[in-house]
């Protein structure tokens, strides 16, 4: 918190005054961070034997005490933008609007479901997370501890450093400090993507992957912070749109400020062109953090995405309109046409997402006939974010019980004839993707219909776009289904293991809201309506 | 319009407990063998109790139009897509026939099954039955109906293949499956044009508010509404697909395709007297097809040997009587649905009846080796009399009431028109006095003919008790449904008050005796053809024309067969012909284009983190690029 002060006290003002904080509002925060550290004590202090329950219990009361506070600040009165001098937080630095509250609330839920995934015991010896990723792959030592079920606890704390990242990430209204949220999410999630039980080289191929192109993309946006600094002499995205509408200097520094920015941000949410590590790391890394990347870290990119266009480049969307198209347009088509040729269905659920975030997009070109952004745009993009994020979490999980000898089995080929071995499995897989695909009935129709009907008349040839996209990577999906219905089964197939009671409800809870949200959309179709607004 | 309030909030529940209580049929697997036909059987009784309470309710009440809405399921702004339910009489009248004689037939198909080792299956699709016809009742906007209509278009699948070991069977359901389709497209499409002109398809807006329908939009609606109602109530052309629907068990036959589903057709069209009012050509069309398919009817009935079979083309032709009434307007709606609702007691009893003989018989239902059934049947051949006088509109049973209000109405429409349909209308009683008198003869009167193995003998009290109650509900209820109109009254709120249309053309009493005339006419000639001479245990070859004629249905397969299953099957091949080498030239070329050009583009995901940073880099050039040329351009 040291860093925030001092940007703070980096502001031309003569006196330094303590900035005041309204801690209630930023106690989600608090609680994840403050569980955090207590995890490193356990880590430090509690007996080995005893450490994974501990943690569990520490990690999950913290999630859900988080979420809950969120839930409880929804109907407050938060934000009291001006004077800007005694705003309640940081001095302008976060804004805890309803949007914001909105995308914590949906990331904290993703983060007990991924949290849940996380805390499997009963589908492998051990845990999916190695027991001590510093160990040589292949050494003795390595096999050694691969039999003897031990488990590594230390994810858990990282997990919770990531989440209070994000937590950050989607309200810091200060460019720095929306930075600094990108490192404290990013660099747990490089570690956690490198720490697979089986297949570990992979893993490790693409921790060191996602880091190498995660430093790049942070080295741009970095970048764009400095031009727009010196554009617009302040790090503030309030300053950055006064100075866009009032300066009289050239504005060729905000423009690639601007777009080196974007680009930082694209990268996290994983659009084209800037997806590229995306496949690779969704399919090395274990497969509950996959879980978590695919769906939290995408919901609070997307969140800070919509603060950063729409507080500090509200006035010049007409400019970067045309960008946000083309990287929508390029992300459908990839994700859809590299889909149509993988093998291996993580592979598929990768580009999978890349496609969502293409439609995700386009629900922030919907705009009012003058080209400014308007409300219907923001409410399908926080709904979508809700869908997208329940059923990715939930098809990821469920590739963790279709097992065979070397963990995992997600060649598409495995899953042939599943639905003759566990009927259950093959239905719940084909409720999700089905969802994927935008079926009438399950959340992803509704969360499709949504955002294209905002989009129609600002962006209608985008959102003929996407119906195409979105047909080609129906195929997809779809050969997944008839691969397990129609097709026979292999003779040594895989087998269904019995996940564990935490897998098991997170399963369970992503599946029973794709399909109520796809029955019953109304209620988070209204809060999200509500939670549309931000504080400029 | 109110909202709902008391026990009226709960009419969701309607369609819950029956759709949980299949749920819990089909999944418990055969941990439910035991209990599960209990509990589908008995599950209706709470059912009729509760549509009682309900009709008492809404009766205590001014404003009998109920709305209970449930949920929205499409929420955006300038668009929405609610779910919820409508009490109004002409539910209400529904859901009374649907659980209460529904009721009866679940009860007595818990006898009627209890050798079968799939009742628990059975019970598990008939409450889904239960469940889908009265969510298509309830419904208040016309999307809702379709799902109702599209559950139980599944479930009648499903039933009429419930023996699907049988090739005859499974070929039936099929049968009834693509009939349907046909009917389906029509009721789909007249959902997108209410989409496309009006932007909703709730009762609220499109019935019971001030639209003013075009006369060319009301006749697309309504021509697209009456051939969905073609196919799910099996009139012309639609038809074929009802006889052959007789594979599945008894009680369904009873129930879904004579007393419910095969009535919706006329309950979508009353329901949408207002789309139906505003177009005359459209409810010229409806009376035409009424008057063809009574007689088609009536005639396919006199030369079936199956006695189901015969039971089956007279619902063909009943439901014909019921077209021909809600095609004559406004004031003759009411007229069709009492008749409906007549038609639901009377057919059921025959139905159940013919059941009990098949259940005697061996499953064989050959009327030509039945023959003396009365004697060792008493309670059954009771049962079928009752019927037997209903249908023919016997002095005071059922259809006298009913059946010759609609004649009358046919002749009251008046001109050369009038004429036509009023004379149709009274053939057919003829004819239906007719074939119901033959298979009255062959079944239970005469020689017995059965063969050795056969052991007849009166079915279950399970059985006979709801056959009873139906029997004397076909007696006595047509007068109970139109002693002083108090059923038409009821009904004004929804299809309009029941006016005398036009003149009294012919005498009212006059017409009466000539109806009686008539159908004595056809009692008689049924009783002299079989009555008073041996019945051959084969059919006679080398009979008349016209006998060949109703044997084969009147050549509606043949004809179907030659001019829509050849060429169609010649289309089809010449389609497959064409689909292979030029669309699928197209879309193989499309899909290989995809395909190849995602194999080409994979390389790029080589693996390489140098490849990924340099594409990275790639990207970062033209969003500079892109954004300082559209700033600068």
């Amino acid at each position: 918190m040291s860093a925030l002060v001092s940007v703070a006290a980096a502001a031309p003002v003569p006196t330094i005054t303590t900035p005041s904080v309204a801690y209630l509002a930023l106690l989600p925060i608090f609680i994840v961070l403050g569980a955090a550290l207590v995890g490193v004590l356990v880590e430090a202090v509690v007996p080995r034997t005893e450490r994974f329950a501990v943690q569990v219990g520490v990690t999950l009361t913290a999630l859900v005490a988080a979420a809950i506070s969120t839930g409880a600040l929804h109907n407050k009165t938060l934000t009291t933008p001006s004077p800007r001098g005694s705003d309640p937080f940081f001095r302008g630095s976060l804004a805890v609007d309803k949007a914001g509250l909105f995308i914590q609330g949906t990331i904290l839920v993703l983060a007990v479901m991924a949290a849940l995934l996380l805390a499997e015991r009963s589908v492998d010896v051990g845990s999916p997370i190695v027991a001590s990723s510093a160990t040589v792959v292949g050494s003795p030592e390595d096999k050694r501890l691969a039999a003897s079920g031990r488990v590594q606890t230390e994810v858990f704390p990282l997990m919770l450093f990531a989440v209070a990242g994000m937590l950050i990430f989607p309200i810091s209204n200060n460019l720095l400090l929306m930075f600094v949220a990108l490192e404290v999410l990013s660099l747990p999630l490089y570690l956690m993507a490198g720490m697979s039980r089986r297949r570990r080289l992979l893993s490790q191929e693409a921790a060191v992957k996602y880091f190498l192109l995660g430093a790049f993309a942070s080295a741009f946006f970095l970048y764009g912070i400095a031009l727009l600094y010196g554009y617009a002499n302040s790090v503030d995205l309030h300053d950055i749109f006064i100075a866009a509408n009032t300066s009289t200097k050239s504005d060729v520094l905000l423009y690639v400020g601007l777009a080196l920015l974007l680009v930082g941000l694209l990268f996290k949410a994983g659009i084209a062109p800037f997806h590229s590590w995306t496949p690779d790391v969704y399919q090395g890394s274990p497969t509950p953090v996959t879980a978590f990347m695919a769906a939290c870290t995408k919901v609070a990119a997307f969140g800070a995405i919509l603060r950063v266009l729409y507080v500090g480049f509200s006035s010049t969307s007409h400019d970067w309109r045309p960008i946000v198209w083309a990287a929508a347009i390029a992300s459908m088509v990839v994700g859809a046409i590299f889909g149509l040729t993988q093998t291996d269905i993580k592979r598929i659920l990768a580009y999978s997402s890349i496609a969502h975030a293409g439609f995700i997009l386009v629900g922030f070109l919907a705009s009012t006939a003058d080209g400014t952004p308007n409300k219907d745009g923001i409410q399908s993009v926080l709904f979508y974010l809700l869908t997208y994020g329940f059923t990715t979490l939930a098809a990821f999980g469920l590739l963790m019980v279709v097992r065979d000898a070397d963990g995992e089995a997600t060649h598409l080929s495995q899953w042939s004839g599943l639905a003759r071995k566990s009927p259950v499995v093959a239905a719940v897989m084909t409720v999700l993707l089905l969802s994927m695909a935008g079926i009438p009935l399950t959340s992803g129709f509704i969360g499709k219909f949504i955002v294209f009907k905002a989009a129609w008349h600002s962006a209608g040839p985008l959102v003929v776009i996407a119906l195409v996209t979105s047909a080609v990577a129906a195929f997809f999906y779809l050969r997944i289904v008839v691969m397990m219905y129609f097709a026979e089964p292999p003779e040594h197939g895989p087998t269904i293991a019995i996940p564990g009671w935490s897998t098991t409800i997170a399963l369970t809870f992503g599946t029973v809201v794709t399909i109520a949200l796809g029955v019953f959309p109304q209620p988070i179709v209204d809060l999200a309506g509500k939670a549309a607004h931000l504080t400029t | 319009m109110t909202t709902a309030t008391g026990i009226q909030s709960g009419v969701w529940l309607l369609v819950a407990i029956p759709a949980l209580s299949a749920a819990v049929l089909l999944l418990a697997g055969k941990r439910a063998d035991k209990w599960g036909p209990w509990l589908g059987g008995l599950i209706t009784v709470p059912l009729f109790g509760y549509a009682l309470a309900l009709f008492f309710s809404v009766k205590g009440q001014h404003d009998r139009e109920i709305d209970k809405h449930l949920f929205s399921w499409i929420p955006v702004a300038g668009f929405h897509v609610d779910a919820g339910m409508l009490l109004d009489p002409l539910s209400i009248i529904f859901i009374l026939l649907i659980t209460g004689v529904g009721g009866l037939i679940h009860i007595y198909a818990i006898g009627y099954l209890s050798h079968d080792e799939g009742a628990r299956r059975f019970f598990g699709y008939f409450n889904l039955f239960v469940a889908a016809m009265l969510l298509l009742v309830l419904a208040d906007s016309y999307l809702l109906l379709y799902v109702g209509w599209e559950g139980v278009g599944l479930t009648s699948y499903l039933l009429i293949s419930y023996y699907y070991n049988r090739n005859s069977a499974a070929t039936a359901g099929n049968k009834a499956f693509f009939a349907n389709r046909v009917g389906d497209v029509g009721l789909s499409l007249a959902i997108m044009i209410m989409f496309a002109y009006f932007g909703r398809t709730d009762y609220a807006h499109l019935l019971f508010g001030n639209v003013q329908y075009t006369k060319g939009v009301a006749a697309a609606i309504g021509l697209m509404l009456l051939l969905g109602a073609c196919g799910k109530s099996g009139q012309f052309p639609l038809q074929t697909w009802l006889p052959d629907a007789m594979e599945g068990p008894t009680p369904v036959s009873a129930l879904i395709h004579a007393a419910t589903m095969v009535t919706a057709g006329v309950y979508l069209i009353a329901r949408s007297a207002a789309i139906f009012e505003a177009s005359q050509a459209t409810r010229t069309v409806v009376t035409i097809i009424g008057a063809i398919t009574l007689l088609y009817g009536c005639i396919a009935g006199c030369g079936q040997d199956d006695l189901k079979r015969v039971l089956a083309n007279s619902t063909v032709s009943q439901i014909g009587y019921m077209f021909l009434a809600v095609g004559l307007g406004k004031g003759v709606f009411a007229i069709g649905l009492i008749h409906l609702l007549g038609h639901g007691f009377f057919k059921a009893a025959l139905f159940l009846s013919a059941g009990s003989v098949m259940h005697a018989m061996n499953d064989r239902i050959d009327m030509r080796r039945f023959g003396g059934l009365w004697r060792v049947m008493p309670i059954t051949f009771a049962v079928f009399g009752c019927g037997y006088l209903a249908i023919i509109g016997f002095p005071f049973a059922t259809g006298f009431w009913t059946k010759d209000k609609i004649i009358e109405a046919a002749f009251d429409k008046g001109g050369t028109s009038g004429y036509v349909l009023g004379i149709c209308a009274l053939l057919g009683a003829g004819i239906t006095a007719f074939y119901m008198t033959r298979a009255l003869v062959m079944t239970f009167l005469g020689e017995k003919r059965w063969e050795d193995d056969v052991h007849p003998h009166e079915a279950p009290r399970i059985m006979t008790w709801p056959m009873l109650a139906l029997g004397a509900l076909s007696l006595v209820g047509g007068w109970l449904l139109i002693a002083g109109g108090n059923v038409q009254k009821w009904l004004e709120p929804s299809v309009g008050p029941s006016i005398e249309v036009g003149a009294h053309t012919i005498n009212k009493w006059v017409l009466v005796a000539i109806t009686l005339v008539v159908v004595a006419m056809g009692v008689a000639g049924g009783w002299v053809a079989f009555g008073t001479r041996p019945v051959p245990v084969t059919p006679p070859m080398g009979v008349s024309p016209v006998t060949t004629l109703s044997r084969r249905n009147l050549f509606a397969d043949a004809f179907n067969e030659a001019v829509l299953m050849r060429p169609g099957q010649w289309l089809t091949r010449a389609l497959v012909f064409f689909d292979n080498r030029g669309v699928d030239g197209v879309v193989n070329g499309a899909a290989a284009g995809f395909g190849g050009g995602s194999a080409r583009l994979r390389r790029m995901q080589n693996g390489f983190v140098r490849s990924y940073a340099l594409s990275m880099l790639a990207g970062t050039i033209a969003v500079v690029a892109v954004l300082l040329a559209v700033r600068f351009q």
